[in-house]
């Protein structure tokens, strides 16, 4: 019956795309949602289903058809049920559906609705695809499926020039990190098969690497490094994160869905999926932790200067991203998730409730132009403070365990290392101020509302608040299933995900009782950080609000760099897109036009110019035409003179 | 009838050449018809000779034939040079009349019978 889960959105997305003129805007938005909202029914059925499963026995296989047989290998449209595709589904469905909901008031009124759902529609079933596929085939189609939802939704509003680049940045940059997933994908199969186990198929992958892989070989670094490069380009890592910025193009529900909750987790999933693998090589492992803390930092630095609201949470995810990324390089890889599913909760929620002011300011992005909206979008406000406290890791809230994970784990795991911890715990201290400079320069000060903006502010209509208020709740409480037993829990979230990473080191799933002090110190640690963070934001912007101008006139340089992201896009332009626009120039021009065309109409020209020549024995003189026919006769009878002797 | 078989070939072979050069040199119509007379008169001129010289051919092969066979090939091959004569001489009329005609109308048309002022059908 789980196999049923990806064809609810399957059927929303032909219904909606196809017979969009005729089902008009109503019946469009309760479609899209209804098939998510059945999907989310049987992930939760399937997850009751699962935890009814002795703990070593927890994976269900099931499938549609054979897809690909060749000889002896096979890869089928096929599904794998274990823990990690349960936590994954259930996000995705279940974020997905309040998205949906809310989608449906935030998108009213605009010209291509249907369109809009048959898309996310699309989305959320390649994304289903890719977290329930039990091979690597089907995750590249899935992959390849959410990559392409992510251009079509990102060059939603096509009229629009800068929105329809942004949708072809996002999926050149991610086609780049594709390639090297391919190549990746592919000398796994040549590996494998090479040692006698032809197959994609990831649990077979995950029990024989050990055997097969030569543990910290060059053969299985390079293979995860491509792996890493997928990942880097679908999750937006240094150097492939310069697509999520400009990806804001798009509707805001599209960021909180697809850029925030699920598709750029798709780069954690694949590596906590291969986890076996990647274990292998502890190179790629330092690569993936590097790479995450040292994105994390990065991104929140430019972060931190931003005005406009949706690119501070556009960095954000890059950040946090970073996060996840980290927990998986050091071996947390249960870590890495459960931040993936606190970050889908308070991530779609502050999107969403940027969403909820943009909606409320006739479209305002700049935080320059807002403030004071405190008491006119209370319930905006309150999500919105919660998520900001979640981020920013504030004890209790859902963030603060997921973080705390991570950093303990950078601290002390076999792959981690105290410097990935200090540059973990600065990105922490710069979250928490770039998050709070958000909330203060939004809803608290006075009013920079433009004046004909302020006549319209209103709080948003309820099917867009509920499910604000419903994503607030999780991400108070959704933390709580990941309690660490040094504050009293049972640490339920490792220990159901333990099955699917062995050999992974998590502090969390140990049967080991080691003391605490270390655990506490550094939780101690990150609330001191949070709290630095949010001081620091509170001194900027609200006791003293010039502060920032000063601070920025005085540092003009720095400030400049950070504004303008490192100058990282104007590097990739030069350095990159120029060459390859003026080679397809020269392709172009020159080879095409010159040396094609010059063929085809080179030949054309010949047989016409050899025409030219042969018709000029039609003379019209009927004596030129007898002297022919009296040629002929003589060259017939010498040939048969000669033919006879 | 005394004569050589072959002189009367030779005579026709160079009434043909003759008629040949007339055709390909010659610009007034009228001559070129005359000319393409000759020839069929050469080539009729080679039927009849070998069609009175044909019971001496013959008489070589029939030493290598059946009894029955070679009373019935003698007579019916003296007649058919004889014959293939007479239907060439028809074709020459009619053939001379309807050329004539065609250079009438030509005559009218240009005033001329030079066949090099007939060209209009060339690239």
């Amino acid at each position: 019956m789980i196999q049923l889960a990806p064809v609810f959105p399957l059927i929303g997305f032909l219904l909606n795309g196809l017979f969009n003129k005729k089902l008009g805007d109503r019946p469009a938005g309760l479609i899209g949602s209804a098939s998510i909202f059945v999907s989310f029914g049987l992930s939760i059925w399937a997850f009751f289903l699962l935890i009814g499963l002795p703990e070593h026995a927890r994976s269900i296989q099931c499938g549609w058809f054979d897809w690909i047989i060749s000889g002896s290998f096979s890869a089928g449209f096929s599904f794998l049920y274990d823990p990690l595709s349960a936590v994954m589904m259930l996000v995705v469905t279940g974020v997905g559906f309040l998205i949906h909901v809310y989608s449906v008031g935030y998108m009213r009124g605009d010209g291509g609705y249907s369109r809009y759902f048959s898309y996310l529609n699309l989305f959320t079933f390649a994304m289903l695809m890719l977290v329930m596929s039990d091979n690597l085939i089907l995750l590249y189609l899935g992959w390849e499926g959410v990559g392409l939802c992510s251009y079509l939704l990102i060059g939603f509003w096509f009229h629009k020039k800068s929105a329809a680049d942004a949708g072809k940045k996002a999926f050149i940059v991610n086609r780049v990190g594709d390639f090297g997933f391919a190549i990746g994908v592919f000398l796994i199969f040549w590996t494998f098969a090479a040692a006698g186990h032809p197959t994609v198929n990831l649990s077979e992958i995950a029990h024989l690497a050990p055997e097969i892989l030569v543990a910290g070989g060059g053969l299985v670094t390079l293979i995860t490094l491509l792996l890493f490069l997928g990942a880097t380009g679908k999750s937006a890592q240094i150097p492939l994160h310069v697509w999520l910025p400009d990806a804001m193009e798009g509707p805001t529900p599209v960021s909180a869905l697809i850029h925030a909750a699920t598709m750029v987790t798709a780069g954690v999933y694949m590596v906590a999926r291969l986890s076996a693998v990647f274990i292998l090589s502890p190179v790629t492992m330092a690569v993936i932790a590097i790479t995450g803390v040292t994105t994390a930092l990065f991104a929140a630095t430019i972060g931190l200067v931003q005005n406009d609201i949706k690119r501070v949470l556009a960095y954000s995810t890059v950040s946090q991203l970073g996060y996840m990324f980290l927990a998986c390089g050091v071996g947390a890889f249960a870590s890495g998730i459960f931040h993936l599913m606190t970050h889908a909760f308070f991530k779609a929620l502050l999107f969403l409730g940027a969403g909820s002011v943009m909606h409320a300011l006739s479209g305002e992005l700049d935080m320059r132009c807002m403030g004071d909206l405190k008491k006119r979008l209370p319930r905006t406000f309150a999500a919105m403070f919660i998520a900001a406290l979640a981020i920013s890791g504030a004890p209790l809230f859902s963030g603060f365990f997921s973080k705390d994970e991570i950093l303990y784990n950078a601290f002390i795991s076999d792959y981690g290392h105290p410097v990935l911890w200090g540059m973990g715990l600065l990105a922490a201290v710069l979250t928490a101020f770039y998050m709070f400079r958000l909330i203060f320069m939004t809803f608290f000060g006075s009013s920079r509302v433009k004046p004909d903006v302020e006549k319209h502010i209103h709080e948003s209509p309820n099917i867009m608040t509920v499910p604000l208020i419903i994503l607030a709740v999780l991400a108070v409480v959704g933390g709580y299933v990941g309690l660490p037993r040094a504050l009293g829990g049972g640490a339920w979230f490792e220990k159901f995900l333990e099955p699917v990473f062995p050999g992974a080191h998590g502090a969390a799933a140990g049967t080991v009782s080691h003391s605490y002090t270390v655990e506490y110190l550094l939780m101690l640690a990150s609330v001191a950080a949070a709290a630095l963070g949010i001081m620091l934001a509170y001194m900027f912007y609200i006791r003293d609000p010039n502060r920032p101008k000063a601070l920025a006139e005085k540092y003009g340089g720095i400030y400049k760099t950070l504004l303008n992201k490192y100058y990282i896009d104007e590097f990739y332009n030069v350095a990159i897109v120029r060459p390859i626009v003026a080679a397809s120039l020269f392709l172009w021009n020159i080879v095409d036009v010159k040396i094609v065309d010059g063929i085809a109409n080179g030949s054309a020209g010949a047989i016409g110019w050899f025409s030219g020549r042969f018709r000029m024995v039609q003379t019209g003189l009927v004596r030129n035409y007898a002297l022919l026919f009296v040629l002929g006769v003589i060259a017939l009878l010498g040939f048969m003179l000669f033919k006879q002797t | 009838m005394t004569a050589p078989l072959e002189y009367y070939i030779i005579l026709s072979i160079m009434l043909f050449c003759i008629g040949i050069w007339g055709v390909l040199k010659s610009r007034n119509a009228i001559v070129i018809f005359m000319a393409i007379e000759l020839m069929l008169n050469a080539v009729n001129l080679s039927l009849v000779a070998f069609a009175s010289h044909i019971k001496r051919i013959l008489s070589d092969l029939i030493q290598r034939m059946p009894a029955e066979r070679i009373a019935e090939l003698i007579e019916s091959s003296t007649a058919s040079g004889q014959v293939y004569v007479i239907l060439v001489m028809t074709v020459a009329a009619a053939e001379a009349a309807v050329g004539l005609a065609i250079i009438i109308s030509i005559h009218r048309m240009k005033d001329s019978v030079n066949v090099d002022d007939v060209n209009i059908m060339k690239w």
